[in-house]
């Protein structure tokens, strides 16, 4: 998907970056199945979410070319209906589905509208806008991503254990952080941290969001 | 021997030794792991100097030693370190990443690719980064 916004777009002074939470053994079959164009960053020590202060996957930024930033970091248009999906054969339903195509288009379509209409664009944010919606790390998030950035380094060098304590402390410290959790936790066979554990951690959300519903006009958040 | 992780370095420093719970290196082993360095005015970095005493705490200089964690934690900055205490990550403050935020100028950072290939944010000026994350988990 991001593909095709970066192709369609070349000529246009614009560029998708895509930035993985990942290792690079984990991120490699995943990219080289899209062959992008564009930089397909690895963020093995999760740097740029500490940066940004960001707690999820997808979200997504907006950089100008002067390099200031017209939507900080927000959820790249993905919905909450995958909490209702068939758990067993992870499945959603037809409606389900639609719903959450329906609003990655409309984020998708913001993005363009950006791209051709620049600082005009009614989703470009001014200065004061983008400091009234930037969320600002505090103490306890700063000692997570110490604690995740040592975890992560321990975990290399085979001290599974250790990392696991500093990934928990990570955990706690940060609980809004899904990117500490699911990189530290247990995967499947296809690399995915959805076991009974992420499950549990989700419903215990109750009515708090998984994704934070992005601020965008058109862009309503899933109901429950 | 001790591992320093900080910012995006990884040092190894030989002249590493731990006392009283605290990460003591040499002048250089300091400098190479954190970019600061001791001078007579004090500990600096770039344009910034900080005094080298501290009123209230222990030394952060002692013998021809620095005491790293000491010093980062007196500039609010986190320290953690592993059980036997040969891997220490200094953190950045919240303070930090707060005002550079707050500046509303994209913080930049520099990645590889999996070819190995480093891409700096700043080198994308002059376009529009539509910047997304993702991962495989």
């Amino acid at each position: 998907m991001w593909q095709k916004l970066h192709a369609e777009n070349q000529e246009r002074n614009f560029t998708v970056v895509t930035v993985a939470m990942d290792s690079p053994e984990a991120a490699r079959p995943w990219i080289e199945a899209v062959n992008p164009t564009y930089p397909c960053l690895i963020d093995r020590d999760h740097r740029v979410a500490e940066l940004y202060n960001m707690v999820n996957v997808p979200q997504a930024i907006w950089i100008d070319e002067a390099g200031v930033i017209v939507r900080p970091p927000e959820n790249a248009g993905s919905s909450d209906a995958f909490r209702h999906m068939n758990r067993a054969t992870k499945q959603m339903t037809d409606e389900q589905l639609a719903e959450r195509d329906a609003m990655k288009l409309t984020y998708v379509d913001a993005v363009r509208d950006w791209i051709s209409k620049g600082p005009n664009s009614a989703y470009a944010l001014d200065v004061s806008a983008v400091r009234a919606r930037v969320r600002l790390p505090d103490d306890k998030i700063a000692l997570a991503h110490a604690h995740f950035r040592l975890g992560r380094h321990l975990r290399r060098e085979g001290e599974l254990e250790q990392a696991a304590v500093h990934f928990a402390k990570a955990s706690e410290l940060h609980p809004e952080s899904w990117n500490i959790w699911r990189q530290a936790a247990d995967k499947d066979e296809t690399g995915l941290a959805v076991g009974p554990e992420f499950w549990a951690r989700v419903d215990a959300l109750g009515d708090r969001p998984y994704h934070r519903p992005v601020d965008m006009k058109g862009i309503s958040p899933s109901g429950s | 021997m001790a591992t320093v992780l900080c910012d995006v370095n990884e040092a190894e420093c030989a002249s590493a030794r731990v006392e009283e719970d605290c990460l003591w290196l040499s002048d250089d082993d300091f400098t190479n792991a954190t970019g600061w360095s001791l001078k007579p005015e004090g500990f600096c970095k770039g344009d910034i100097c900080v005094a080298a005493t501290s009123a209230s705490t222990a030394p952060l200089v002692r013998n021809g030693r620095i005491n790293v964690s000491g010093f980062w934690r007196y500039l609010g900055h986190p320290v953690v370190h592993d059980e036997a205490m040969t891997v220490w990550a200094l953190g950045a403050s919240a303070g930090d990443r707060a005002a550079a935020l707050q500046s509303t100028e994209a913080p930049d950072f520099c990645l590889p690719d999996l070819a190995g290939q480093a891409t700096a944010l700043s080198e994308l000026r002059g376009k529009k980064v539509f910047l997304a994350t993702w991962a495989s988990w």
